[in-house]
């Protein structure tokens, strides 16, 4: 097959070559989302016409299935009948690549592969040029769920929810599975040959015209071999591009980076920082911060932790750091750099008073002056995190600020990779546009990045794209990109890879595959060695080379690292902060502010830059603030939804939600819905991109508004200038708390710091709280279970088990990772956006949000994980008409799937509402390569069925097991010193024993365990320790549910020189 | 003649009757009238427009069950928190409609009040082809309606018995039994009367089929002693369902702990619902009935005012239920309830409150006219109002109660779709689709026992006039009147 169209069909008629051979541009040219989003090059003269009789042909083309599409739960049936000829087609097709020994384990095998156990291997998955290091659980050869790597200084055995939704990547059906080129299906060897002789031909010129176009790497092997190509052709160029990534955080040309240790930071000042959000950091940073906040009233002689780290917040978008935050400025992205230097003004005065500072108003004044008194209080002991899409001139000032409080070599590291020559060579996006508009660019090679969706609007990138002789894609789908190139090559998911990845701080981690490729596909790896000419060589003997000359010389070593899931001596080495750039001249950030709204760009908070659009646990993952699922609807603040735009009357500005408005930009526009977020700043729009992908797959394709129509690369992160123009149509949003008021109830407790341990005496944070807080109420209610409000017997756990749960709002971020983890676990199947307007999502899991106070003026979040509480008197049990959820002996409250015939009535009678029903066949039971993806361990649930959380009863079952069997050893165990090594084995399997929310909640916030157990010294588990807290407290009991599942208060630790008032007040722009 | 003024004064204090049916009638005329609409007349055209429309939507029902089926209850709007919707709601007002009829062929048979006899029959049958209709939601509400036979307490391998702490539990069993009940009480009223058609039939076929229904009556003093010694005992045991049945319905909802469910008036308050809609039910569907086919003679205004007191006593009932769910909620001092009576008055589906206010609340107070309970028009008219407010009554209780409970985070709007509107149409047209093979089938109108009226009015000539006006205070059976007439 040729590599390329002889000449006189370049250009569009290249694309009409493809068009005839590929079925699937035809298909897919009706379904672009919206105007704005449809390609704005024609691909034949009939579409051009774009007449009625062109559509009618692509819908005859697929008659049955034009329409189909659209539909979510149609969209299923389609992927039903499709999925399994798909799949078997991909199949058939597929070469199997020569069989690799795959030896590591992290726990040795002492036996052999057992059905039904699990198995552990450390991988690592990278993620917008960082890495978070894993352990796959694999189950006969195939992984079925991810967990962190304790090990790993990114994960500490915690992860988000793109590492856990990233298996079900791996088993999309969607994912490309053939080599392709022009439209054509081929081989991987075709492609090799193919491009052999187009190296042959780039090296007359030294690859002159030869660019490679990459998302951030964080293979160090991948740096090394572009660097090796590079070196062969010395005129090619490596491109590297983030979308959601500045060039401001200490790129290009100065490698050295913050890395923050926030266990040490009593006092935490955010500029415009999501740390407990940005990726992939962030799992880290919630774990370390969620430390300085675990307070614990001390028993049988420990000390108990009262202090409490105090958090600022200066941001625009409410993010979950905002919603942490124990004060919180909400000020428009302009003012953040005069904020910041007021704050720095104000800590190097000495004594900062409000009058001092150049602040916009009082407020604000008042707020950076207790800041930074506070952080001077605490020198040393406290840290500026600045956010990563701030320009550089706030990271300088921030990084000034942190040296006046000390902060630099305690809480706040720098390092610098060592040896990465590679990177230093790398140009951005636009070094490429540009070489692309003078026509330097004759073949593009573009690798796991996807630049026709995301590039800046303003660079024209798919017209100067087309212009290109030669396009290459590598990625994991038939995407935007892929669409435009003459070559698509299938991408290996990293779990089917060989690889290896750096974390932020650089420890590095061998990743190793734990399955075969499912489908046809390469490693980037690959595709630089046939590049390279190597075609002997495999990627694992790739990495394997480039890491015996960095201390892996030996196997033994080699496999050490590979089993431990990092290589030892690998993170980056320390180095002094760079002296800082106090670009005032900086333009960005500068922006004046103007008439019009300012506008801020954020990726989207669940399926990122639009990587996981394809995703379904994703895209129907509520938004951890708004709980929107399967949009990205604009942000507004409630003042300007009621008083500006006057979409909603002023007591009920959630009436604005779903209101199509038209957003003008730099003279594009586009239409979306706004959401009206409480905390947002007036007069300003936030955007969140990744949606409105028109080539994602059945899943994501259509979801959405594509906010990269209108980002312009020279802002990135934010703008002013945008005028907003309000439609009068609405928009349906599936959201899954519509309601998001607390209506005075008494269901998430907050209280202040200064209470803790006290009984009385403390100022009321609201009425309602305030009757009801610490020991009043619980002694309270505890008295009140002793009555018997029941007819029936009491269970007898004496003997046996006795579960529990505990769950600590203070830690809690809210940031949802447990919920997919829980979706992982449990085979909860997606359901799809119009369901979920019905109120029929499936998560067992749901992190509740609310806000108190008046609706107009909201004080909150406050994040309550909600999930069965496995009551001890459970309103369900009773009412089952044929007895489907019962009390287990150990006090579980349990689900019969088999026995349930779907009455509901278990669900009404639910005061928790955590019961979830089938109501339509929402698990796909049919498409093969979907099955391989299902826990073996847990039923799938067909129609007409009600489930709910089990406390993973699947994996209480297997420690039950292993416990019995131990406890048998221990009785024939002859010699008190086996004894105590049985013994010691049942509490390693106990402390072992975690449900799935509690191993990847990076807060640690869930503590789950026996309620019976004690350990040798006699000490209670920990999650008795947690029930026996003064601020545990049960949600509804006083409907008599006795919940296992209890909640330790929110805490807050507010400044007393501030007023609370000021968490959520606004900051008008400079006068 | 037709009724006499108040001729002592201790008459003037007993409130002046019209007789149970119109005079002129014998013995002959009362048969030849009632079996004639079944024997001899010819089916009227708007028999056939009425049957033909009630069985398209039989097969709207037959549609709705298919897709229900074959998709899923999530065909219907139901969610989470709104678990229970259209399908509980119109079970509970079927099975409220049916009451009426027991009521008026049972417990009025043992009050002894002889204007029931025009109406039974035909309450009874509406009684039965209600509950059938009822009797579908349970079944095809549930997730797996293949399976819901486990609601059935039988010996399996399993050795899995249902939950008898469930009140669905004990609403299978009641819905079950009353069905029962309330067919074999049909069928044994209706004996004598079968073997009236069997004697008058002219064609073979049709006097045979009468013939094996009318199991060999023949009329003779054992047959009626046994008859009536039956019907008493059967409407003995009709009259507990009247109360238990409701009763057990509204557990479905008092046992949960859902404020707006979790209340002790409901059992009281739901058998009064029932009743004041069953007498809704069977007045709007009597009063065509007796227009269509001229039976003002048997169905006479009296029946009608008396229905309509019926309506406004058990209405009164129902509106102090409200009363009291509403002052419960205020006084409780429990912020759940308190929020649930504010929610239903002020929430999304106030406007379902309030017309429910003004159907069930408003409306049947001009039942006090006596000039309105004779206006047979307006009185139709009230009854349908009462008819809609009966089922926006179990509309708010269950959608209002479930939408919004604890916890805020979860709550919810139900919206019904068109598969739930088929149901409920569907049924209805169930309901009638089988009401008018009834009419056209069966005698309306109890034959044999009218004919026991007519020999107990005065004019009949074997009652003295002094022993009529006893028999008018003091109404009695009287076994064997007149005999079938073989």
């Amino acid at each position: 097959m040729p590599l390329l169209a002889p000449p006189d069909q370049r250009g569009e008629n290249d694309l009409n070559v493809m068009e005839k051979a590929c079925p699937h541009h035809e298909s897919e040219a009706n379904e672009a989302p919206d105007a704005a989003a449809a390609p704005e090059f024609w691909r034949s003269f009939n579409e051009l016409a774009d007449t009625a009789p062109f559509r009618e042909a692509l819908h005859r083309e697929f008659p049955a299935l034009a329409s189909e599409w659209r539909d979510p739960v149609s969209r299923r049936n389609f992927m039903k009948v499709m999925g399994a000829s798909v799949a078997l087609a991909g199949m058939v097709g597929c070469t199997k690549q020569p069989e690799e020994k795959i030896i590591p384990w992290v726990q040795p095998p002492d036996r052999t592969v057992v059905p039904g156990r699990a198995m552990y291997f450390a991988t690592a998955m990278p993620f917008g040029g960082e890495a978070i290091g894993l352990l796959a659980e694999s189950q006969m050869g195939r992984p079925v769920k991810l967990e962190g790597n304790p090990d790993h200084p990114a994960s500490l055995g915690a992860t988000d929810i793109f590492a856990q939704a990233s298996l079900l990547t791996l088993y999309d059906p969607d994912r490309a599975q053939v080599v392709t080129n022009a439209g054509r299906l081929t081989t991987w060897d075709g492609f090799v040959k193919a491009i052999g002789d187009e190296m042959a031909g780039q090296k007359l010129n030294a690859g002159m015209g030869l660019a490679i176009l990459t998302g951030a790497i964080c293979s160090p092997t991948l740096k090394d071999q572009i660097a090796q190509l590079l070196k062969r052709y010395p005129q090619a160029r490596w491109y590297e591009y983030e979308p959601s990534r500045s060039q401001a955080a200490g790129r290009a040309g100065d490698p050295a980076r913050p890395v923050y240790r926030l266990e040490k930071a009593r006092r935490i000042v955010s500029l415009d920082s999501d740390f407990l959000e940005s990726r992939p950091q962030n799992v880290r940073m919630i774990r370390d911060f969620a430390f300085g906040r675990k307070i614990r009233a001390g028993d049988e002689g420990t000390a108990g932790a009262t202090a409490m780290n105090r958090l600022y917040a200066i941001e625009c978008t409410p993010t979950l750091t905002g919603a942490m935050a124990d004060h919180r400025l909400a000020v428009k992205p302009s003012v953040i750099k005069q904020l910041a230097k007021d704050l720095l003004a104000a800590v190097q005065s000495g004594k900062p008073t409000p009058a001092q500072t150049g602040s916009p108003d009082d407020a604000a004044a008042q707020f950076i002056a207790a800041a930074a008194a506070d952080l001077l209080e605490h020198r040393a002991e406290s840290v500026v995190v600045v956010g990563d899409h701030q320009p550089a001139s706030v990271h300088a000032l921030a990084q000034q600020i942190n040296m006046a409080i000390g902060a630099v070599g305690t809480t706040v590291n720098w390092v610098a990779p060592a040896n990465d020559a590679a990177s230093a060579t790398a140009g951005t996006l636009s070094d490429l546009v540009n070489e692309m508009r003078q026509g330097r660019v004759n073949a593009l090679l573009m690798i796991e990045t996807n630049p026709v969706l995301t590039a800046p609007v303003d660079s024209n990138f798919v017209e100067l794209l087309t212009q290109v002789r030669l396009r290459i894609a590598h990625s994991l789908y038939y995407d935007e990109t892929a669409y435009y190139c003459h070559w698509h090559l299938p991408a290996s998911h990293y779990l089917e890879s060989w690889s290896d990845a750096r974390a932020d701080d650089g420890t590095a981690t061998i990743i190793q595959p734990l399955i075969m490729p499912l489908y046809q596909t390469s490693t980037p790896h690959d595709l630089l060695l046939a590049l390279l000419g190597q075609r002997d060589t495999t990627a694992r003997d790739t990495v394997r080379e480039y890491w015996r000359g960095l201390g892996l010389s030996n196997d033994v070593d080699w496999q050490a690292a590979i089993e431990k899931g990092i290589v030892p001596n690998s993170a980056y080495p320390s180095v002094k902060p760079p002296t800082a750039r106090a670009d005032e001249s900086s333009p960005d950030g500068d922006s004046p502010a103007s008439d019009g709204f300012e506008i801020v760009f954020r990726p989207d908070p669940s399926i990122w830059d639009g990587r996981y659009a394809n995703n379904g646990w994703l895209q129907e993952l509520p938004k951890p603030l708004t709980k929107i699922t399967w949009d990205n609807p604009a942000l507004i603040s409630i003042d300007t939804a009621v008083h500006k735009l006057k979409l909603a009357p002023a007591d009920n500005p959630s009436k604005a939600n779903g209101r199509m408005v038209g957003i003008k930009y730099r003279g594009r526009s586009i239409e979306m819905p706004v959401v009206v977020v409480p905390g947002h700043p007036d007069e300003t729009i936030t955007v969140h991109y990744g949606y409105g992908r028109n080539r994602a797959g059945r899943v994501g394709t259509g979801t959405g508004f594509n906010v990269y129509s209108i980002r312009c690369s020279d802002a990135m992160g934010q703008d002013a200038g945008a005028q907003i123009e309000v439609g009068s149509t609405s928009y349906p949003l599936a959201c899954t708390q519509e309601h998001q008021m607390m209506e005075g109830r008494d269901i998430v407790r907050v209280v202040p710091i200064g209470l803790f341990g006290q009984a009385s005496e403390h100022a009321p944070e609201s009425p309602q709280q305030t009757e009801r807080d610490l020991e009043g109420v619980d002694a309270e209610s505890e008295q009140f279970r002793k009555i018997p409000l029941t007819l029936y017997p009491e269970y007898d756990y004496s003997s046996g088990h006795k579960w529990g749960m505990s769950i600590d709002m203070t830690s809690c971020v809210g940031c949802n990772a447990c919920v997919i983890a829980c979706q992982s676990e449990n085979n909860i199947p997606v359901v799809g956006k119009a369901q979920v307007m019905n109120g029929r999502e499936m998560q067992w899991m749901r992190i509740d949000a609310y806000y108190t106070g008046e609706a107009a003026d909201p004080q909150g979040p406050y994040f309550q994980p909600m999930l069965c509480q496995h009551c001890e008197k459970a309103p369900c049990e009773l009412v089952c008409p044929v007895g489907a959820t019962t009390h287990s002996s150990e006090g579980l409250n349990e689900m019969v799937y088999n026995r349930c015939i779907g009455t509901r009535y278990c669900s009404n009678n639910c005061p928790y509402k955590v019961r979830r029903f089938n109501f339509l066949q929402y698990s796909d039971e049919t498409t093969p390569v979907v099955q391989l993806g299902h826990n073996p361990d847990v039923t799938v649930r067909d129609r007409g069925v009600m489930e709910k959380c089990t406390y993973c009863v699947q994996r209480l079952n297997e420690t039950r097991t292993d416990v019995k069997r131990l406890e048998v050893e221990y009785s024939l165990a002859r010699s008190p010193e086996q004894k105590q090594a049985i013994r010691a084995e049942i509490d390693r399997e106990m402390s072992r024993l975690q449900t799935a929310c509690q191993q990847v909640c990076p807060a640690e916030a869930i503590v789950f365990g026996d309620l019976n157990y004690k350990d040798p010294a006699g000490r209670p588990s920990d999650v008795t320790r947690m029930h026996a807290q003064p601020h545990s407290y049960g949600v509804l009991t006083e409907y008599n549910t006795q919940p296992r599942t209890m909640y330790l208060s929110r805490m807050r630790n507010p400044n007393p020189a501030l007023a609370p008032d000021v968490k959520t007040q606004n900051v008008a722009p400079h006068a | 003649m037709a009724y006499r003024e108040p001729t002592d004064s201790y008459e003037r204090y007993i409130p002046a009757k019209t007789p149970v049916i119109e005079p002129g009638h014998d013995y002959e005329s009362v048969t030849e009238k009632i079996s004639g609409l079944v024997l001899t007349q010819h089916t009227g055209r708007w028999w056939i427009v009425g049957f033909f429309i009630s069985f398209l939507l039989v097969n709207v029902l037959f549609i709705s069950i298919a897709w229900l089926l074959y998709k899923g209850v999530g065909v219907w709007g139901i969610n989470i928190p709104v678990g229970w919707g259209f399908a509980i709601v119109n079970f509970v007002w079927w099975i409220g409609i049916g009451h009426a009829g027991t009521l008026i062929s049972a417990i009025l048979l043992l009050l002894k009040q002889d204007w029931r006899t025009s109406i039974n029959r035909f309450a009874e049958a509406m009684t039965l082809f209600a509950v059938a209709s009822a009797g579908l939601f349970p079944l095809l509400h549930v997730g797996r309606p293949w399976l819901a036979y486990w609601l059935f307490p039988y010996p399996n391998t399993m050795l899995l018995w249902p939950q008898f702490r469930s009140p669905l539990m004990w609403d299978v069993f009641a819905v079950s039994t009353y069905f029962m009940i309330s067919l074999v009480f049909w069928y044994v009223g209706l004996i004598p009367d079968l073997a009236t058609m069997r004697d008058r039939a002219v064609l073979k076929p049709i006097k045979y089929i009468y013939g094996l229904m009318a199991l060999g009556w023949r009329g003779s003093a054992r047959h009626w002693h046994r008859y009536e010694t039956a019907y008493v005992l059967l409407a003995g045991l009709a009259t507990p369902l009247v109360v238990s049945v409701h009763t057990v319905v509204s557990l479905d909802f008092a046992t949960s702990i859902i404020p707006g469910w979790h209340s002790t008036i409901f059992p009281p308050y739901f058998v009064a619902g029932a009743i004041f809609s069953g007498f809704a039910m069977v007045l709007t569907l009597t009063i065509p009935v007796r227009a269509v086919y001229k039976l003002h003679d048997f169905i006479t205004l009296r029946h009608l005012d008396n229905m309509a007191k019926v309506m406004l006593a058990t209405g009164l009932i129902v509106v102090y239920g409200y009363f009291t769910e509403a002052f419960i909620g205020f006084y409780s001092g429990n912020e759940y309830e308190t929020y649930m009576i504010r929610n239903r008055m002020f929430g999304p589906y106030a406007p379902g409150f309030w017309s429910l206010m003004l159907c069930n609340a408003v409306v049947p107070q001009l039942l006090w006219f006596r000039s309105i309970r004779r206006n047979v028009p307006l009185l139709w008219a009230i009854s349908i109002v009462v008819n809609i407010g009966m089922w926006l009554e179990r509309y708010v209780i269950v959608i209002t109660s479930l939408h919004r409970d604890a916890l805020p985070s979860s709550w919810g709007m139900y919206y019904p779709t068109i598969w739930d509107w088929g149901v409920f149409v569907g049924t209805i047209g169930l309901f009638l689709a089988n009401l008018f093979l009834f009419i056209r089938l069966l005698p309306l109108i109890s034959v044999f026992e009218i004919r026991e009226l007519v020999s107990r009015q005065p004019e009949a000539g074997n009652l003295s006039e002094d022993e009529g006006k006893d028999n008018a205070m003091i109404p009695g059976i009287k076994p064997n009147p007149a005999g079938g007439d073989a």
